[in-house]
């Protein structure tokens, strides 16, 4: 990959708008050499801050923003997001279970499973700003095997 | 998110398609509790095979479903998780409490195979 690309993209709090956010990192990321169970953790830890965001930042409501700003370098992928909602006074909460019981505070066990670092920022009334970064791996022997062999003679 | 699901004696079976997140949550918990309700007396087999996605959220409609069922002492089984579904379900450690398979036994969306009722919702 020669140069670093990245993007800004805001969008409403709306719940389709999860899947979008994670599609838009996901297409990023694949210009690294991810494997692909790797981009499908780099899915799923996106929706679980898109989520954290529009369920804990603006409580359901679609009035929201949430802004996305993703970067990919010959290291890392580093996606931030970052809403003007709530906040909490303890990040720790976004562990807990949301109201409706179901989803068990499990997004936080995710993005720290599934990225390399994981940094959550939050302060009351000014929002929560959630830092995910995975290092990109190095490209693998068999795919530079590959490359030598299409070089041919 | 679209639904289909198929009665058999003892059984229901239900397919979920496309992603399990934010946006479908509610619609396949409701979709679920409703066919739960309908059939009290059955097991439920909840079909996975056309779900490439699935994140805390999603898991939280299968394992309040669980929940529930296990509370009325039905059963309740995955089929047809995908890889990447898998590697959710394993970090929550849901290989522990549910049964899954990872391939497709038979094809709830096929017609004809309906025992004593079935159709789409949502």
């Amino acid at each position: 990959m020669a140069e670093a690309n990245s993007f800004k993209l805001e969008v409403r709090s709306r719940p389709d708008n999860v899947g979008l956010v994670r599609l838009a990192v996901a297409a990023l990321a694949a210009a690294a050499p991810f494997a692909v169970a790797d981009l499908e953790e780099i899915k799923v830890a996106v929706s679980e801050a898109v989520t954290n965001a529009l369920v804990h930042g603006y409580g359901g409501r679609d009035e929201g923003w949430v802004l996305v700003e993703a970067s990919l370098s010959a290291e890392w992928l580093r996606v931030v997001v970052a809403d003007r909602g709530c906040g909490m006074e303890d990040v720790g909460l976004a562990r807990q279970a949301a109201a409706d019981g179901e989803r068990l505070g499990l997004g936080v066990l995710f993005m720290e499973t599934f990225m390399d670092e994981v940094a959550i920022e939050s302060q009351p009334g000014a929002g929560t700003r959630v830092v995910l970064q995975k290092r990109v791996p190095a490209p693998s022997a068999a795919a530079l095997g590959r490359e030598a062999a299409s070089d041919g003679p | 998110m679209a639904i289909s699901y198929r009665v058999e004696p003892g059984r229901l079976t239900v397919a979920l398609e496309r992603d399990l997140d934010l946006a479908s949550a509610a619609d396949a918990r409701a979709a679920l509790d409703a066919l739960l309700d309908r059939y009290p007396d059955r097991d439920l087999r909840v079909d996975l095979s056309a779900v490439s996605f699935i994140d805390s959220t999603g898991l939280g409609v299968l394992l309040g479903r669980y929940r529930r069922l296990s509370a009325a002492g039905r059963a309740m089984h995955l089929d047809g998780v995908q890889p990447a579904v898998s590697a959710v379900l394993t970090v929550a450690g849901v290989r522990q409490i549910m049964s899954w398979d990872a391939g497709v036994s038979d094809r709830t969306r096929e017609k004809g195979v309906v025992a004593d009722g079935g159709g789409q919702l949502v």
